[in-house]
């Protein structure tokens, strides 16, 4: 059963349609790569999923429930995480607190002063979560902005997976990495396919997307023009999608 | 000790600098009649920290504000503003007593709102909206006083500001009470954190669900608030309501908030470590006053404090990033 299924969904900037009815089908556990040139309408088509750009026709439906006409916080409350290519971090609060950022647990200080930020708490989850994930930080109570940028891709991946979502959509997110970096981040992955969450993977490295994605969708101008199975294609098929010299 | 100062972001150069200038005082001001030096004597501790009080209000508003990246130059004359409105609401139109402090506190949430509904919606830069607000705040006082001071306010109202339970001016209790409620605000709640992330960085805390255009809202009208505080306290201390109140404190409430570490540019703020900043500027101006500086050199030192702890800040950042 598909936990993500848009049809004809359409969206348009002022008088430029990016997006012409695109259908896309994601199933739990699954990891889809999506590719497509440089304003394909990629990240447009993200942003229609988390419910930050509201959709011209079609519809978006999640686990079950029509969520079109949901806001982004909602649409997060049900279980779609997005990460962010520009990471989404608060460089000068520390990691623990990035982690929770808009998600604080609260408690009552004495028993009376009510919305008291659980701070023990989120850094003891924090710490959990990292552990859990196999991440490596100096410390949890460090800013985030003093971490390198690989380190900073597992918090924002860290930050993502602590509530347990259903659907994470991957922006880049190797794409500033050092090649051993790559590695951890495409191990999280494996990891998340294996806890049976959902995945859509968009990069420009085809080696990440072949590496982890069981199906690859390639959009082109604003449609899907392919939608393969990893195992019955190849690099140069995809990059003859992507650049349009197929079909 | 460290790890306090590390987590309240209060920063250990400010308490030197604190305990720098206590001493410099301590040495340098004249001597009563019994040979005390003047600076150290209890009525002058009351009349730093009274004078103290009205801008260190007015500072917390700056923190709320600058740690999200924003800021209110509107503060002094939204003071002022609240000052006469408080006044004009008891003692022109005969309204009951408690109408200071609401006329006060009302006075400064609005004129705060203004600057946060035209910050959020119009997106006008924070600079252009609190600059703006200067002018008619200012204007608006001395329109509703025309020109005047008002005078003569009801002892329930005087009790704020000249009042000495327990030998402790009323003022101090009140600055006491909003400054601790407003760190727990800051450092303790959603709502703080927020603030600072929002400070950070903008798209990461739109990203992470935080509702930026009502956080925005709520601090320009938290700090518009605190300005109606401050106004209320020197209604009180001077029995005025006075259209010229609170001139150029907005210059001394954002010292006080940089040199207590926050961070100009968002992302850190420290009520606590603004509250010693405060303290710096009472203290240098108390002691800049004994020794019988002119009030103009005054202004210039306080001007030259603020450049300088912005420039300490840059160096020290530019530090932090090369390594």
């Amino acid at each position: 059963m598909s936990i993500l299924e848009l049809s004809g969904v359409e969206k348009s900037f002022g008088a430029v349609q990016v997006l012409h009815g695109v259908d896309l089908k994601v199933s739990s556990g699954e990891v889809v790569g999506l590719v497509g040139d440089n304003g394909a309408g990629k990240s447009t088509l993200m942003k229609t999923i988390t419910g930050v750009y509201s959709i011209d026709r079609g519809n978006v439906v999640f686990d079950g429930r029509d969520v079109t006409d949901s806001e982004p916080g909602e649409r997060r409350d049900f279980g779609i995480e997005m990460i962010y290519q520009d990471l989404a971090l608060a460089p000068q609060q520390d990691v623990a607190n990035n982690i929770f950022l808009g998600r604080e647990p609260t408690k009552r200080l004495f028993g009376i002063f009510p919305s008291f930020v659980d701070k023990s708490r989120i850094d003891v989850e924090a710490r959990q979560m990292l552990d859990r994930l196999g991440v490596h930080v100096p410390g949890i109570d460090i800013p985030v902005g003093m971490l390198s940028g690989g380190q900073q891709q597992t918090i924002a991946i860290a930050r993502a997976l602590t509530f347990r979502p259903k659907l994470v959509i991957m922006d880049e997110p190797t794409a500033a990495l050092a090649v051993r970096e790559v590695e951890s981040v495409l191990k999280l992955i494996r990891q998340m396919k294996e806890d049976g969450i959902a995945t859509i993977l968009i990069s420009h490295r085809l080696n990440d997307i072949f590496e982890s994605c069981g199906r690859i969708v390639v959009l082109r101008r604003g449609n899907v023009i392919a939608d393969v199975n990893r195992n019955e294609t190849d690099m140069s098929e995809v990059v003859s999608y992507i650049v349009g010299a197929h079909g | 000790m460290l790890k306090f100062l590390e987590r309240t972001h209060i920063r250990v150069e400010s308490l030197a600098v604190l305990a720098g200038l206590v001493v410099i005082m301590a040495l340098f001001s004249p001597t009563t009649g019994s040979g005390v030096r003047v600076f150290l004597t209890a009525n002058n501790f009351f009349n730093i920290i009274l004078a103290t009080a009205t801008f260190g209000i007015l500072a917390i508003g700056a923190t709320f504000v600058i740690s999200a990246a924003g800021i209110d130059l509107s503060l002094g004359s939204v003071l002022g503003l609240a000052s006469v409105t408080g006044a004009a609401l008891v003692v022109t139109l005969e309204w009951p007593w408690y109408f200071a402090i609401v006329g006060a506190l009302g006075a400064g949430a609005a004129a705060g709102a203004v600057n946060g509904f035209i910050v959020t919606r119009g997106r006008v830069p924070a600079f252009i909206v609190t600059l703006g607000m200067l002018g008619i705040a200012r204007g608006l006082a001395l329109i509703i006083s025309s020109g005047r001071g008002i005078y003569g306010l009801p002892d329930e109202v005087l009790f704020l500001g000249q009042a000495r339970p327990w030998g402790v001016p009323t003022p101090v209790f009140i600055l006491a009470a909003v400054a601790l409620v407003s760190h727990y605000i800051l450092a303790h709640t959603p709502f703080g954190h927020h603030t600072l992330a929002l400070g950070d960085n903008e798209s990461a805390a739109r990203a992470t669900g935080v509702n930026v255009r009502r956080q925005r809202m709520l601090l320009y009208t938290i700090s518009g608030l605190m300005a109606g505080f401050a106004g209320l306290i020197f209604t009180a201390r001077v029995n005025t309501g006075d259209p010229t109140a609170g001139l150029n404190y907005e210059l001394l409430a954002i010292t006080a908030a940089i040199i207590g570490g926050t961070n100009l540019f968002g992302g850190r703020g420290s009520i606590l470590g603004t509250m010693i900043g405060a303290l710096i500027m009472g203290v240098l101006q108390n002691g800049l006053n004994l020794m019988a500086v002119q009030a103009y050199y005054q202004q210039m030192a306080i001007g030259a404090v603020l450049i300088a702890a912005v420039w300490l800040d840059q160096v020290r950042s530019r530090g932090r990033q090369s390594h």
